[in-house]
């Protein structure tokens, strides 16, 4: 018997890891230079969440993954292009800033309602999902406010592994420091998962699931519901980039049985 | 005027983990910084007399506690009940807590729940900073960006970046904790704790106190001059390395993902050795990288690594750009087994 599941994936879009950023000042705070103009990826662990998604959904047939995505809807639709090839969704767009300097609190406000708004919605059915840390705020905080906003207590970030029983039960894996992982069991749904990389590797480019995907994206894009931010108590004294270019050494006329006495000193010193 | 919480938690022997040492650092500079404010001690554990007393000596006003078997490992449930019950006892408006991963997957959600906010990694801390008033420093974008920041929202939750700060040191003594009653129902006892996996090859690669950081890159597993792979040598190499020198391995997204796409990879990688973007940002005074082309998403991951040297094939590698202090051109493979036989001998 399988487990019929709604999973709601919480996934944002940054820019492409291979981008120099700037930062500048904007009338609303800091932001990056040309930020509309930076190629974009879906957020790197929110997609392994995507992926695990699809993966459970499609071991237990009738379960469905949604994507909710706060992001400039242009950025985003841009993004899913390649995203909606992936895997099967369904997408929920929310119309509003995603960069690393909003206000964690105030997405997750935004997402905890998108996620509520999903018409038969069932607590009993829904698992929770996102990255345990964007690429652009880079702090763990938002998936746990949406889980409080939510009433899920049963919470669980740096995920790299879900066996679900046929009980609905299932066993997770988080990571815990020295690279250890904890392994704990939770009795079902109303669960979050904060991901780290999981076990999948990144699904290939499917046509068929990007024509499917397609049809409700669109749409989504469209209804997408604006989020303003509003003002938050942050002071933004700085925001800097790292001083230090170190001028490199660059030694290429050494034996290797020079290099390893050098590095030996430098490893003992 | 502020009132400060120091939050942490006990580790499996019942005493405070390193990184909740070096947060009381933090929060005993900032209760002395701010003159009149009182700092009260927040203990979660099995039992927390133990820490409470390794502790005893830091002049704080109150010891809280909360204690049973069900706070003695991470659960989100209970550990949120358990730190929702000290701060409201203690009126804190500034909790300051370490960033270890028990404390980090829920006091974002109970700053949540209190209606306060949470800033974590951080990694600078000053008590009085612009106008007088605390800011505090962390990173965006991965690394890429420093920032300074301030909030008037309170409570406001500090957890501080591990290594980041001194521990505290101080003489063991008597504390007097005061332990809150907290009883988790049915709610709260959903899930269970199994045990702790440790790494499938039963090879421990991954050592944060380590002096030394050793990465291995995707080079070691590609073609040598020879036209061949060597990745059993390869292998016998870095472990006799790590076993010598007993530094932390540290791995680029390249190598590890080889595993997954079923190509000879080295058996004892996972994604946990993962070092950059996607991977981890350790700390360790020093780093060598080795077979790995030190491009951007995987040098933000040695932002923390004070001393760096690469060897690579490559003089044009992402090394050479400003990344490493000193930047070997020659073969890995050839260096790495002198330097073994080096330790070796010594
Ligand atoms: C969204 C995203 C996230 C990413 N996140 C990460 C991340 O977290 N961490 C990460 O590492 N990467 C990450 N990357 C990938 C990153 O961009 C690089 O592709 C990756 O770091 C390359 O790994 P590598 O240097 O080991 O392999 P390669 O680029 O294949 O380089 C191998 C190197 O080995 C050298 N070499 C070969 N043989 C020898 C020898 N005998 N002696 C010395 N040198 C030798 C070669 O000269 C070459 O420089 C990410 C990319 C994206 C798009």
């Amino acid at each position: 018997m399988s487990m019929v599941l709604q999973i709601v994936v919480c996934g944002s879009i940054v820019p492409d890891p291979l981008q120099t950023l700037e930062p500048v000042t904007t009338p609303a705070g800091p932001g990056l230079k040309n930020e509309m103009m930076l190629p974009a990826v879906l957020d790197p662990w929110a997609s392994h969440a995507l992926y695990e998604a699809a993966n459970l959904a499609k071991q237990n047939p009738g379960s469905k993954v949604w994507l909710v995505s706060l992001g400039p809807k242009a950025k985003l639709q841009q993004v899913m292009m390649t995203v909606a090839q992936k895997v099967p969704f369904e997408l929920i767009a929310v119309d509003g800033p995603a960069g690393g300097f909003t206000e964690a609190s105030q997405t997750a406000a935004a997402l905890a309602e998108a996620i509520q708004a999903i018409p038969g919605l069932d607590k009993s059915r829904l698992l929770v999902f996102g990255g345990w840390e964007s690429a652009s705020r880079g702090a763990g905080v938002t998936m746990q406010m949406v889980g409080e906003l939510l009433g899920i207590q049963d919470q669980f970030q740096g995920v790299d592994e879900i066996k679900l029983q046929p009980d609905g039960s299932f066993e997770v894996m988080e990571r815990v420091e020295g690279g250890r992982h904890q392994i704990s069991s939770c009795a079902g749904a109303p669960a979050l998962l904060g991901w780290a990389t999981g076990n999948l590797p990144e699904p290939k480019n499917n046509p068929q699931v990007g024509m499917l995907n397609m049809r409700t994206v669109g749409p989504a894009l469209q209804k997408a519901k604006p989020f303003k931010p509003a003002a938050t108590d942050v002071t933004f004294v700085s925001v800097s980039l790292p001083k230090q270019v170190r001028e490199t050494r660059i030694i290429k006329d050494k034996t290797a049985d020079e290099i390893a006495r050098e590095l030996v000193e430098w490893i003992k010193q | 005027m502020d009132q400060i919480l120091f939050l942490a938690h006990t580790q499996e022997n019942g005493l405070l983990p390193a990184s909740a040492l070096e947060a009381l650092t933090a929060a005993l500079a900032l209760k002395s910084a701010s003159g009149a404010s009182e700092l009260v001690v927040g203990l979660v554990g099995a039992s927390v007399q133990a820490a409470a007393d390794q502790v005893a000596g830091c002049g704080a006003a109150r010891f809280l506690g909360v204690a049973g078997a069900e706070f003695s490992v991470a659960r989100y449930a209970t550990d949120a009940m358990a730190a929702e019950a000290i701060c409201k006892a203690s009126a804190a408006s500034i909790v300051v807590a370490p960033g270890s991963s028990r404390w980090h997957r829920v006091l974002p959600g109970v700053a949540q729940r209190l209606g306060g906010v949470a800033d974590t990694h951080l990694t600078g801390l000053n008590p009085s900073g612009a106008g007088g008033a605390l800011t505090v420093a962390r990173w965006y974008y991965r690394q890429r960006m420093e920032a300074v920041i301030q909030r008037q929202r309170r409570p406001w939750f500090l957890l501080i970046d591990p290594g980041s700060q001194l521990a505290y040191v101080g003489a063991v003594g008597t504390a007097t904790v005061e332990l809150l009653p907290v009883q988790p129902g049915a709610a709260q006892l959903r899930t269970a704790f199994k045990g702790y996996r440790e790494l499938s090859s039963g090879v421990q690669t991954i050592r944060p106190e380590a002096k030394l950081l050793f990465v291995a890159g995707a080079g070691w597993t590609k073609k040598q001059a020879d036209g061949q792979p060597h990745v059993k040598e390869a292998e016998t190499l870095i472990l006799s390395f790590l076993q010598t020198s007993r530094a932390s391995l540290g791995s680029s997204k390249s190598l590890v993902d080889l595993g997954g796409e079923g190509q000879a990879v080295l058996s004892f990688l996972t994604h946990l050795n993962q070092i950059g973007q996607t991977g981890s940002t350790p700390r360790h005074p020093k780093g060598l990288s080795t077979c790995c082309h030190g491009e951007e998403p995987h040098a933000v991951g040695w932002r923390f690594i004070n001393e760096r040297r690469a060897i690579n094939l490559d003089a044009n590698c992402g090394w050479a750009r400003g990344k490493a202090d000193v930047l070997y051109v020659a073969d890995a493979f050839a260096v790495m087994n002198r330097v073994n036989e080096l330790l070796a001998a010594k």
